[in-house]
């Protein structure tokens, strides 16, 4: 495999690991613990680096779900004091044990290869050059390897909790009282949350990793109401974020995981604007579609009330409506041509409109409700 | 040597005024629950500073920080629409503003750091701030803002305070709430700003939110809060300042953020009403004060099937009445010493006090089921 080819797999599968997480994230209203976790496992990512020296050592992965989990516990700790809200016990935590993690750096880490940049930003793009080798044959990226085994770990926990993972989000209540322990899952969760961002962020860095948790799958909840295809397409938004970004980063020499986090909320920005049934598009071509059928109504109430009255001639004309029910002359025109259409008016020459026998009805059924 | 006291004195100056506009500016995003839209903010001012760069070729303080307030302001209009227009709820919509703007930002960067043009040198001090970098015009700029900013909390202070407490009602007396908000929101834009070059995009939010969650501790005056997250800031701006540049290797951003960070743990711990020891002594207390009237109420109740309610019992009797019984012995000598009970060889006899102090506290339970003494 080319280095390109093994950039661009590394980065599809911590996108995939991150969007599968990110989905129950999102559905959880909790979304910003990933932000909270990729910032505040960095002592712990440290400290464990200190110990092995070695940024790929499994042990990195077993601190940072350790930090990850004692985060969330500090987090719901301070925010059960009630002395501040759980948003502000988040923006509280986690900058602190992140400033933890960059004085340690700074003051014993210089020099050695682990500076906070690379933390923060993380650089695929160096990600295929550490190889995994066993008895001196080639086996690929390190990276690809630990984010492929995180991936699979992910795909098990989701696979093999699905019920639980599924209960606990849409009704905890439930899930406590039928004894599937929504807090043990709770916390799963948060491990699972930890293993990935400590993955990731040698990938794509601790703060685009929050973007390829949320944008992908609050994207695929715009588009679908069923969970399991908003995992499919959660992972799915996120894999064609990493294949675009990588392509626009190859295109203007720019950075690989800025690039992807820019593709996934460009993937979003697509999704919010032309969603099928929740998008702009559609929630304004909906409103004016009822704005129409409204009009209709009133039309026929219209026309039902000056029906044989002396004034009906003056009333009942397509130019007096404007004026008598202040309806812009569009709107009034696509109001008859629907009232038209569905066979409720008919036209007595060219301006004058009346009532035909389903007109009548539907007027009088419009006005009792 | 008065060299270094100068550029010290300067950082110490310019971490300050940060500090006392990031505390009391940001004192009405905590409190209306927006601590996060801070992090967003600060986070979407990244790919502003880029652009700012790219489009006037300048690195002069103010280009740079309009550019971040401007793209921090448009983060938060992202925010608005998104959670406005579709059911991604709020969190996720904070989560999504921060990581894609900072990702453009990143983008930007790169790109211009691949121009021929070597002149962005220090654009990425952005990320982690660099207080060291600060020099008198910065600080200028920085104090010039934070006034700005500072005088239209007090001259809308009102409107603020109302926004604050009761939207609706600021509504419904025909106050202009969404341009309020705008302008509230604004404010914390320009005290974000101020302090990115300082701490850096990633930490700036701490600063927005800790002085606040500390001042909120001791005062339930909204103007106190303020006052008070104001100073701490600024205190934990120059503190943070002083201590990195006493040691090597330690960078100003985390170093004020820890100081900041100390300054709430020692409000939650001690401040006097809501701090944690002060609820701590209050419970104690309370769980005293309930087993000492306890024990005299089952005394009571003892003595209410004699003839003679002064009649003594045995502590084993006590012991079998109260979900504590090894308080029971304790509880006793304490009552003993209000002169409430006596011992009476082995047992304990309710004194006159003891018999009218417990047909007050059973007359004060249940009226009712309480029979005067004979």
């Amino acid at each position: 495999m080319t280095p390109q080819v093994e950039i661009l797999l590394i980065c599809s599968v911590t996108a995939a690991a991150c969007a599968l997480v990110g989905a129950f994230l999102v559905l959880r209203r909790t979304a910003l613990l990933s932000d909270a976790i990729s910032h505040a496992i960095l002592p712990g990512i440290v400290l464990a680096f200190f110990y092995t020296e070695n940024l790929a050592s499994p042990l990195l992965l077993g601190a940072a779900a350790v930090t990850g989990v004692v985060t969330v516990a500090i987090i719901e700790a301070l925010g059960q004091t009630r002395l501040v809200k759980q948003d502000a016990a988040i923006a509280l935590v986690f900058p602190a044990l992140f400033s933890v993690g960059v004085v340690l750096i700074a003051r014993y880490a210089s020099g050695v290869h682990l500076d906070t940049d690379s933390v923060l930003l993380g650089d695929p793009a160096f990600a295929w050059i550490e190889r995994l080798e066993v008895a001196g044959r080639d086996l690929g990226p390190q990276a690809l390897w630990l984010m492929g085994a995180v991936l699979a770990v992910v795909v098990a926990f989701v696979g093999g909790f699905y019920k639980e993972l599924k209960l606990s989000t849409f009704d905890p209540a439930l899930a406590a009282a039928l004894g599937l322990a929504p807090a043990a899952v709770h916390y799963a969760l948060m491990t699972l949350v930890s293993v990935v961002a400590v993955g990731a962020f040698d990938v794509v860095g601790s703060i685009l990793v929050v973007g390829l948790m949320i944008a992908p799958p609050a994207a695929a909840w715009l588009l679908t109401d069923r969970l399991p295809v908003l995992l499919g397409l959660s992972v799915l938004l996120g894999v064609a974020s990493a294949v675009l970004g990588y392509g626009l980063a190859r295109l203007g020499d720019v950075s690989i995981a800025g690039a992807m986090a820019v593709m996934a909320g460009l993937l979003f920005a697509a999704c919010f604007a032309f969603a099928p049934d929740r998008g702009l598009v559609a929630q304004a071509r909906r409103r004016a579609r009822q704005r129409v059928a409204f009009a209709e109504r009133m039309l026929l109430v219209h026309l039902l009330h000056h029906e044989h009255t002396p004034e009906a001639d003056r009333e009942c004309r397509v130019g007096h409506l404007q004026e008598h029910l202040h309806w812009a002359p569009a709107l009034a025109g696509r109001a008859v041509r629907a009232a038209e259409r569905s066979g409720a008016v008919r036209r007595l020459g060219a301006d004058r409109l009346a009532l035909t026998e389903a007109g009548r009805a539907a007027a009088q059924q419009a006005m009792v409700g | 040597m008065i060299e270094l006291d100068y550029t010290l004195r300067t950082v110490a100056l310019g971490a300050a005024v940060l500090g006392l506009s990031a505390g009391s500016l940001g004192t009405f995003a905590v409190l209306r629950g927006q601590s996060l839209l801070g992090d967003a903010i600060s986070h979407a001012a990244l790919p502003g500073v880029a652009l700012a760069f790219l489009l006037t070729a300048s690195k002069a303080p103010l280009v740079l920080v309009m550019g971040a307030a401007l793209a921090g302001w448009l983060g938060t209009l992202c925010v608005m629409g998104i959670t406005g227009r579709s059911r991604v709820p709020q969190d996720a919509a904070l989560g999504i503003v921060l990581s894609v703007f900072f990702g453009l930002g990143m983008v930007l960067l790169t790109w211009i750091q691949a121009r021929p043009t070597a002149a962005q040198a220090g654009l990425d001090t952005f990320l982690f701030g660099q207080a060291a970098a600060l020099v008198g015009r910065d600080v200028v700029t920085m104090a010039v803002l934070g006034a700005a900013a500072l005088v239209a909390l007090v001259v809308f202070w009102k409107e603020f305070k109302l926004l604050l407490f009761d939207p609706d009602f600021a509504a419904v007396q025909g106050f202009p709430v969404r341009s309020l908000d705008v302008g509230l929101t604004t404010l914390l834009v320009v005290a974000i700003v101020i302090g990115l070059q300082t701490v850096g995009v990633v930490l700036m939010s701490a600063l927005i939110v800790a002085p606040a969650a500390a001042a909120r501790q001791w005062t339930d005056r909204l103007w106190g809060v303020v006052v008070l997250a104001g100073l701490f800031g600024a205190l934990s701006g120059m503190a943070g300042a002083v201590i990195s540049a006493s040691a090597a290797r330690l960078p100003a951003g985390p170093t004020i953020v820890l100081c900041a960070t100390a300054v709430v743990a020692v409000s939650l711990l001690a401040a006097p009403r809501r701090g944690l020891i002060a609820e701590a002594v209050r419970t104690l207390r309370n769980r005293r004060l309930l087993r000492v009237a306890g024990t005299l109420e089952d005394l009571y109740t003892l003595a209410l099937g004699h003839a003679d309610p002064h009649h003594p019992h045995p502590v084993a009797t006590l012991r079998t009445m109260t979900a504590r019984p090894e308080a029971v012995a304790p509880t006793l000598d304490a009552l003993r010493a209000e002169g409430l009970v006596a011992p009476v060889g082995d047992a304990w006899s309710l004194t006159v006090r003891g018999l009218a102090e417990a047909h007050r506290l059973a007359r004060h339970r249940a009226p009712e089921a309480a029979p005067p003494p004979r």
